[in-house]
């Protein structure tokens, strides 16, 4: 452990921003990778008993192992290039979709101010990191030279920018009664004596239903999965995807709905805050542990969404996104500002 | 040299070499991922001049909107390349005329800002509040006539496309929301209470 603190030391003292930088980027990467890996083993066990099934069940205790398994397996496997494929681009794009999806936990803080970057406009920046995720998609169906591919990519990117809008409708209401682009000044402005009535969820019902809505279609998932699509495009926009590429995708996925389940709870369920009154000793005091509660809430929902509907026509897709969320939110933008005017909602009371 | 220093040089420098190679690659979709690149180190940039703001809606509004939909287009057209590029060599001139003329403009433009006015302390940093609450505040009220009138150009703009591309075509099936919703189950489909097993076949019966 010694020679771990040492070797810090002497690479802080001589290459400082170089040590921060590097520091920064691992120290949130590995809990995130983590954290992919016991959610698909979680995702697999949950939907096994909603099958009335045992799910993993054989490597490692509780089938525990079962991802690491899987992840030795794609990284060693071979990575086929399809016939006249663009191959910088079909290697580029599982990347160009990882790294703001990484990028994007820089922002999200698990205690009062405690993030990686506690950045003034960081609501906007993650807006900004998710909104780029869409890049490796589009370039995936493009660069693999494939019918299959294309029509795949043509469906996520087109999903992608209608619940955009809806989405940052939904948090603009957010801002509107918070004040602030800053995600712990989101947070503390859910505090209040009323506990669990204080959050923003009461008084923003459906721009909270919205925003969930739209996370789930924004990150492909079930019932929102046209870009895969197994049964209309084969696999959509990663047909021709194998091995570490795959993976790359898979971990991508899997990482925008944690972050999804994260920010859900912080702009909407209090964060960190207690739902009891602070009277309560310790079950009222606020803490991260709160907060990881309501993200394995969501977490959890997004697997019980998959388990319980059929995928949605496309058609359907755009109309929801359009027809009904978009009014929704705008109209809600407008009750948002009235409640903030006429002092009905006061942040931080 | 400092840091943020040899940053800018770094951003400054992928900003202009990708912009050349939108002008330059041959494949449009290349040209359009290169024209994402500019606008992100462009974006860094002025992260690096403290307008995070700014930077941040930059990328969000044309790398993470307004980009995907023009790679989008350019990935449906099958666009054919080759006669686009035969007047490459014409146009150069013009191109050329065109951007000397914009550069001596901007450093015109700043070296005559930089003689006249003294320099201004960040109006921010001296209000003491973050950068995109300032703006908020100087947009909302200063500049809200102009706000409000840019917007309803681009809403104009917006209603004014439609129409446009809008074509009527009749023999359209069109699917009905409410009518799908409306629908029971009983409409769709009967429910027939018969047996399980068909009835076992009768020995066959001998005559005699």
């Amino acid at each position: 452990m010694n020679y771990i603190i040492d070797a810090y030391q002497f690479c802080a003292s001589y290459f400082p921003t170089l040590t921060m930088a590097v520091a920064l980027l691992l120290f949130p990467l590995l809990p995130v990778i983590i954290a992919v890996a016991m959610y698909v083993w979680w995702e697999r066990k949950v939907i096994g008993w909603m099958h009335i099934r045992l799910g993993p069940s054989k490597i490692g205790p509780f089938g525990l192992a079962q991802t690491f398994a899987d992840v030795f397996k794609l990284l060693l496997k071979e990575i086929i290039y399809p016939a006249k494929a663009n191959k910088g681009l079909f290697l580029l794009a599982p990347l160009w979709a990882l790294v703001p999806a990484l990028a994007a936990w820089a922002v999200v803080p698990i205690g009062s101010h405690v993030a990686w970057s506690d950045a003034n406009a960081g609501l906007l920046f993650l807006l900004a990191m998710t909104s780029m995720g869409v890049y490796g998609i589009i370039i995936a169906g493009w660069a693999s030279n494939s019918r299959y591919a294309m029509l795949g990519a043509m469906r996520s990117a087109a999903q992608v920018v209608s619940y955009e809008i809806a989405m940052g409708f939904s948090l603009v209401s957010v801002l509107i009664l918070a004040g602030s682009l800053n995600l712990s000044d989101i947070v503390n402005a859910q505090a209040g004596s009323k506990g669990l009535f204080d959050w923003f969820w009461l008084p923003l019902l459906p721009m909270f239903i919205i925003y969930f809505v739209s996370g789930v279609a924004e990150t492909n998932r079930l019932p929102f999965d046209m870009a895969e699509g197994e049964s209309e495009i084969v696999a959509g926009f990663h047909v021709e995807y194998s091995g570490a590429p795959f993976a790359v995708f898979f971990l991508t996925e899997y990482a925008n709905m944690i972050l999804v389940s994260f920010m859900v709870p912080l702009l909407f369920l209090g964060g960190w805050l207690s739902p009891f009154p602070v009277s309560w000793g310790w079950l009222g005091a606020p803490g991260w542990w709160w907060l990881f509660a309501k993200m394995f809430f969501f977490a959890t929902a997004y697997l019980w969404l998959r388990a319980t509907f059929p995928r949605y026509r496309y058609d359907q897709i755009m109309r929801l996104g359009w027809k009904v969320f978009i009014p929704i939110t705008l109209a809600w933008v407008f009750v948002a500002g009235c409640m903030k005017y006429f002092g009905w909602v006061v942040a931080g009371a | 040299m400092t840091f943020p220093l040899i940053s800018f040089y770094l951003f400054a420098a992928i900003t202009t070499f990708a912009a050349l190679a939108v002008v330059s690659v041959r494949s449009p979709v290349h040209a359009a991922l290169c024209l994402v690149l500019t606008f992100f180190s462009a974006a860094c940039t002025w992260l690096l001049a403290d307008a995070e703001f700014l930077a941040i809606a930059l990328v969000l509004v044309y790398v993470g909107a307004v980009m995907v939909l023009f790679l989008f287009v350019v990935m449906m057209l099958d666009v054919d390349i080759d006669p686009l590029r035969e007047g490459f060599i014409k146009a150069l001139p013009v191109g050329l005329a065109v951007a000397i003329v914009m550069l001596v403009e901007m450093l015109a433009l700043i070296g005559v800002r930089s003689l006249q006015v003294p320099q201004i302390a960040d109006p921010a940093l001296a209000a003491g509040m973050s950068n995109t609450q300032w703006l908020a505040l100087a947009l909302f009220n200063q500049f809200l006539l102009p706000f409000e009138v840019a917007a309803l150009i681009l809403t104009v703009a917006i209603v004014a496309a439609i129409p446009l591309t809008l074509r009527r075509r009749s023999g359209v099936r069109m699917q009905n929301p409410a009518q799908q919703v409306r629908v029971q189950a009983r409409e769709r489909i009967r429910v027939v209470k018969m047996a399980a097993e068909r009835p076992a076949p009768q020995p066959e019966t001998t005559t005699p």
